[in-house]
């Protein structure tokens, strides 16, 4: 426990280092709410939104870029990176086994998640008076099935990444089509039919929708529960067992 | 008893042989070379060692265990080619991280002192020089306080004082009772520090013995060249059983033989009150003896 504490401070330490890094996934979402929010049109409510305000909507999505980006853009390009210049086989010659690096490195991404997500709430609350989730257990439950769906896509992406460039490419090339279908460019209350279908099966999508399930006072959804489990227990196992510490 | 013994190892990858069958038994306490060229076997032999790679056939033994026994990784260190850390990751910030991870681990001031990294503590890792990164290696391998340190192409990438150093710092680690396993490619490294030499070449064993025994088992001719204070005849020095061979260069006379040629022949020219002025020995090298065993110059 001392060496995992001390191993995820050290992460910590060196995720905050690359200004990069630490910038989108800390400070990036909470932004956008700014910007999207300081749009008049995106404070009133919208017929094409079902009555709901953008910004309402957006604080939700902000939320889901935060797990995105950590789980599916930063855990990838680290990892890869750290079995491309050997760390992860260094580690293997020490008594800490490379799992507690991986946990140290799950926990760090979470960390910085969460600190993001607080910030999200807290300036959509205080400036955008978007209230916090009417079920804060089913935003809970919401957050963390998704972040368990998108950490073993993250995870999954870098066993079979051969190099941190590598990690990194196909880290942003899924990044872009699932935030589209987490509703960044168009909102899922505003897509057709037949994308709103698709976005459901696709992990942020299905993140989406239960985080603003919880937001509006329910449970998260059947659907969208069974979907994120489903990405948690097909990719995870996959990356379990194709992940390779050198 | 040995600390580490190597039986018959054999590991292939797909279809290239790396190591055919490789025996040897390190003592405890020595310096234990392995030699040989490039893509011989001797990383894949000493990663087997160190447990990270599971060999096809043959069994080594570490400190009596299974080398991928788990409670190995708190005695032996390992410092392997090619493992690099995070560029932003400081000195110190890698030393004190990787010194957590033992139960005893040594004191990293005292190795930081000795490897010359004390200016380089706030350093990232990123921004050290090459033979920076690899004295920080040596010091993180070194850390755990381990019983045996098994360093693989430990002076590459340093220049000629901080090979030197890092040579004393070896001595002084050994001096302290533990054993080392060291790989290598450089002849004056391996005939410097190591006790005993493992040769291989091609996945194999070629020789196995002390520095001075590989020379030697060259029957290599050693040279002996003088300018005698007083005319000396052939007969006085043929005479010797070491000697094969006297030549005369103008006023240099060249001895030619084998054995403990220079203690003979120095020996006969003081009982005959001749002084050898300008004596120079020409001995065959741990070079030319790898160069013998495995018909290539370790400078390929």
């Amino acid at each position: 426990m001392r060496v995992f504490t001390k191993l995820t401070l050290t992460e910590i330490k060196l995720f905050l280092r690359e200004p990069m890094a630490a910038f989108f996934v800390l400070f990036f979402p909470t932004l956008l709410v700014i910007i999207l929010g300081s749009i008049p049109d995106f404070r009133k409510p919208s017929d094409d939104l079902g009555g709901a305000r953008g910004i309402d909507l957006y604080v939700g999505i902000a939320v889901i870029l935060t797990l995105a980006m950590a789980a599916i853009q930063v855990t990838p390009a680290v990892l890869a990176l750290y079995r491309e210049r050997g760390v992860l086989r260094r580690l293997a010659t020490t008594p800490v086994s490379p799992l507690t690096m991986l946990s140290a490195q799950l926990a760090s991404n979470g960390l910085a998640a969460i600190v993001s997500t607080a910030l999200v709430l807290v300036v959509g609350r205080v400036v955008f008076d978007v209230p916090l989730a009417d079920n804060v257990a089913g935003f809970v439950l919401a957050f963390l099935l998704t972040a368990a769906g998108t950490l073993a896509i993250g995870l999954f992406v870098a066993a079979i990444a051969p190099s941190g460039k590598a990690g990194n490419a196909i880290g942003t090339l899924l990044f872009f089509p699932l935030m589209f279908f987490a509703g960044l460019w168009l909102p899922r209350e505003a897509m057709p039919g037949v994308l709103q279908r698709i976005a459901d099966f696709t992990p942020l999508g299905a993140g989406e929708r239960a985080l603003s399930d919880a937001m509006t006072g329910s449970w998260p959804n059947m659907l969208s529960a069974t979907v994120l489990v489903g990405y948690l227990a097909v990719f995870g196992f996959a990356a379990v067992r194709l992940f390779r510490w050198s | 008893m040995a600390v580490i013994e190597v039986q018959n190892l054999r590991k292939t990858y797909g279809d290239t042989v790396a190591v055919r069958d490789v025996s040897f038994t390190v003592e405890p306490g020595e310096i234990f070379g392995i030699l040989g060229p490039n893509g011989a076997g001797k990383t894949t032999t000493v990663e087997s060692v160190s447990g990270l790679r599971a060999a096809d056939s043959g069994t080594i033994r570490v400190l009596g265990r299974e080398p991928r026994d788990k409670s190995l990784r708190r005695d032996v260190g390992v410092q392997l080619q090619e493992s690099q850390l995070p560029d932003k990751l400081t000195v110190r910030e890698a030393l004190d991280l990787y010194a957590s991870f033992y139960p005893e681990p040594a004191d990293w001031r005292a190795l930081t002192r000795e490897l010359g990294l004390t200016e380089k503590l706030k350093t990232p890792y990123g921004k050290l020089s090459g033979g920076q990164k690899q004295r920080l290696s040596i010091a993180l391998a070194l850390i755990g306080g381990p019983q045996i340190a098994i360093l693989d192409e430990l002076t590459t990438g340093l220049d000629p004082q901080a090979r030197r150093d890092t040579w004393d710092l070896i001595e002084s680690v050994r001096a302290s009772g533990v054993t080392i396993v060291l790989v290598t490619h450089f002849m004056e490294e391996a005939e410097r520090l190591c006790d005993r030499l493992a040769v291989i070449d091609h996945g194999r064993v070629v020789a196995l013995d002390t520095p001075a025994g590989l020379v030697a088992g060259l029957g290599a001719e050693q040279r002996i060249r003088f300018r005698p204070s007083a005319p000396v005849a052939d007969e006085l020095l043929t005479a010797l059983p070491e000697v094969h061979e006297v030549r005369r260069h103008g006023p240099q006379l060249e001895v030619v033989g084998r054995g403990n040629l220079l203690h003979a022949v120095t020996s006969v020219l003081a009982v005959n009150e001749i002084i050898a002025a300008d004596l120079r020995i020409e001995q065959a090298s741990l070079d030319d003896a790898f160069v013998q065993l495995t018909g290539r110059s370790t400078k390929e």
